[in-house]
């Protein structure tokens, strides 16, 4: 793998990561508890797609083979998105959706923070914007997670179910592979294993607060980052590509 | 058609003409989002332009709305560059910016957490969401006058 090929492939994960991510929390709009849930959610969501929509402008343009944005939202099959599993898994209740939200976006902060720092400028200058967006995101799903744990007795026990369902997923965040590590040798982008602590104090610290506990960690899922994705992500991208499947090229 | 050589002052005050549709009471360049405007020997006009949020709606709108204002004043090629470095920042707002935001109704960003009400000035205001009617607005209401209002969010 070129230096340039795992570059295509590392944006094309951030920007996987994003447009999973957003898809599913818009499946939430119309469907929250409350109102300000419900903006909270559309914003965040329109945070992620608008860096999707960047990194796939980018990932596009350095591959040179002419695909848009579009076409690697809309025209890639299932095995070809490398997102991570936790991003795909269903929204199941609100403490389920939270959790996922939580867990991600205190890897995501420490990722973009390391990649403001790379040596790739386009990557770089998208990551010093998502940053500002994500660091606001996560004050707002710690506070959820306190605001759930240290509830009521019913808030506590679904969010602590929540957390120890979704726990499987966090491994895969920070196992580096021959395209983490090309970016981190070749651009000066993060160190995996780094970022995992940052990760793990700031995940600790509002659990504590919470007052719920950290699960052990056993057994980790892992497979998203190579394409290889849980059953529920083939159902949620027939329904997101279905438009441009059917009437390819399609604009309004 | 455009007979006068064009010079960048011209261009500007155009494109001071054309508002941010999410923020009708600002022109794009209060908003601070068009960074450079540069004209070519044979009139090309490239205007470069800052999104504000990277999810922002309004980019694409702003980037047509920019090519029609030149284009209705005979500017024969316009082209639109799109630079995301450095990142836009609510301080780029110019100052006649933020009166015009005050003005409309909406408290300008402030790195302060003393959030002054656009209707009576008073600084007794509270905070009712962190968000608001677009991503870039949280909603505010003022305990003097008691009416609601959207505070800009600093970014």
């Amino acid at each position: 793998m070129t230096s340039d090929e795992a570059l295509v492939a590392y944006t094309l994960r951030l920007a996987d990561n994003a447009l999973v991510l957003s898809q599913r929390m818009l499946e939430t709009v119309a469907a929250e508890p409350e109102l300000e849930e419900e903006l909270a959610h559309a914003n965040f969501a329109l945070d992620f797609i608008g860096q999707a929509r960047m990194l796939y402008t980018q990932a596009g343009e350095l591959e040179g083979q002419g695909r848009s944005e579009d076409d690697l939202a809309f025209m890639r099959d299932e095995n070809e998105f490398r997102n991570l599993l936790l991003l795909e898994q269903p929204n199941g209740h609100f403490g389920d959706a939270l959790v996922r939200q939580f867990l991600f976006e205190a890897f995501y902060l420490h990722l973009l923070e390391a990649l403001t720092r790379c040596t790739d400028e386009g990557l770089s200058a998208i990551a010093v914007r998502a940053l500002k967006e994500v660091q606001y995101h996560f004050r707002h799903s710690s506070q959820w997670m306190i605001r759930l744990g240290d509830g009521t007795e019913l808030s506590h026990a679904r969010v602590q179910a929540s957390l120890n369902n979704a726990w499987r997923y966090t491994g895969e965040m920070f196992v580096a592979d021959e395209i983490d590590l090309a970016i981190q040798e070749n651009h000066g982008g993060p160190d995996l294993a780094s970022i995992q602590k940052l990760w793990r104090r700031d995940v600790e610290k509002t659990v504590a607060e919470a007052t719920l506990t950290l699960p052990d960690d056993e057994w980790m899922a892992s497979g998203g980052k190579q394409g290889q994705h849980s059953e529920h992500f083939g159902f949620l991208i027939a329904e997101m590509q279905y438009l441009q499947r059917s009437f390819p090229g399609a604009t309004w | 058609m455009v007979t006068a050589k064009l010079d960048k002052a011209t261009v500007h005050e155009w494109l001071e003409k054309v508002l941010d549709p999410e923020v009708p009471a600002l022109s794009i360049v209060d908003l601070g989002i068009v960074r450079d405007v540069e004209i070519d020997p044979e009139d090309t006009v490239t205007v470069t332009l800052t999104p504000t949020y990277s999810g922002c709606p309004a980019t694409e709108a702003i980037e047509t709305s920019v090519v029609n204002a030149l284009k209705k004043r005979g500017v024969g090629a316009v082209s639109i560059k799109r630079v995301l470095s450095p990142p836009w920042t609510t301080d780029w707002i110019t100052d006649s910016g933020r009166e015009k935001l005050r003005r409309y109704g909406i408290a300008p960003p402030s790195p302060s957490l003393d959030i002054a009400c656009p209707q009576c000035e008073s600084l007794d205001t509270e905070r009712v969401s962190e968000f608001g009617s677009t991503a870039c607005k949280a909603s505010w209401r003022c305990r003097e006058c008691l009416e609601p209002f959207e505070y800009f969010k600093c970014l």
